[in-house]
């Protein structure tokens, strides 16, 4: 496990941000001089404390007005194994995310559609037809927030 | 409204936001110029809202994550905006749904390890304001977190 100081948990909070910083612009915020900004960036990607970056888009512009939450239970544990189901719910465009969790469900689902009509499409022609599908709950979510996570 | 040269630009920058003007132009075989006036087009119009970088919290030490389905006591009347302030000052909490469905509220917890996540439960969770029911459901294992919407 990594190690950071303040100057790397400055540094994180301000690309969560905005990952399209450069290392310049972010040292000066910090009064850091951009090659010690880069390196330590750099040191924070190797170490996999920053994976990647996601691309923000507005989802209802580009017309997806529902996201749903289905909490997934497998009908026929032990006859269909948990990879055909994984391979096969991965394979769904609409299908977002997908959490492998212990409890209620055995899987939870981010699902985008156009409405709720289009959601009904999505439910019943590719989610309930997935091999082993069992119980699913549905929560249509209304509001979400992002929190920055313990790098205060 | 987008084209389709809008809808490739999307779904390419989407899958590898990282990539330079040019590699994301040849990859949706359009010219630079174009694909930076679309961008542009698309920044302008908040279809394109930004850029944040993914933290991966198990290589921070935070070993356990936990999706916490939360339904509140609504005979009180601020019981939300109660809920909702109090649980936005817990620093492991990582995101806040609200939902129109069997449970009001998640919360995604995460937490350096058991011992960790019980202390978090007792004396932050369970202290939160009008909470009337409360499961827990333990992350596994994430088979797909991309979050690519389908363009």
């Amino acid at each position: 496990m990594i190690d950071l100081d303040d100057m790397d948990r400055a540094i994180l909070r301000r690309l969560v941000v905005d990952a399209t910083q450069g290392a310049g612009a972010i040292g000066r915020k910090l009064g850091l001089s951009q090659p010690a900004t880069w390196r330590r960036i750099r040191r924070l990607q190797d170490a996999g404390v920053i994976k990647g970056r996601q691309l923000l888009l507005d989802r209802e512009k580009l017309g997806f007005g529902v996201t749903v939450f289905l909490g997934v239970k497998l009908a026929t544990k032990g006859r269909v194994s948990l990879e055909d189901f994984e391979r096969a719910v991965t394979a769904i465009p609409e299908v977002q995310t997908v959490e492998h969790i212990l409890g209620l469900y055995d899987y939870r689902l981010r699902v985008v559609a156009r409405d709720i009509s289009d959601f009904e499409r999505v439910l019943r022609r590719r989610i309930m037809t997935l091999p082993g599908v069992g119980d699913v709950e549905a929560n249509v979510l209304l509001t979400e927030e992002r929190r920055p996570g313990p790098i205060a | 409204m987008l084209d389709d040269v809008d809808r490739r630009i999307l779904r390419q920058y989407q899958r590898a936001p990282e990539l330079t003007l040019s590699a994301l132009a040849e990859r949706c075989a359009i010219t630079q110029a174009t694909c930076w006036r679309r961008l542009e087009r698309m920044q302008e119009a908040g279809v394109i809202r930004g850029q944040q970088a993914v933290i991966d919290w198990r290589a921070m030490g935070y070993e356990v994550e936990v999706s916490l389905r939360i339904t509140l006591d609504k005979t009180a009347p601020r019981a939300f905006d109660e809920f909702l302030a109090a649980a936005r000052e817990i620093p492991q909490v990582l995101e806040i749904q609200t939902f129109l469905g069997r449970v009001d509220l998640r919360l995604s917890v995460i937490a350096r390890d058991m011992a960790d996540y019980q202390r978090l439960y007792r004396d932050h969770i369970l202290t939160l304001p009008h909470i009337a029911d409360i499961e827990a459901l333990m992350h596994v294992a994430r088979i797909k977190s991309d979050e690519v919407l389908p363009v």
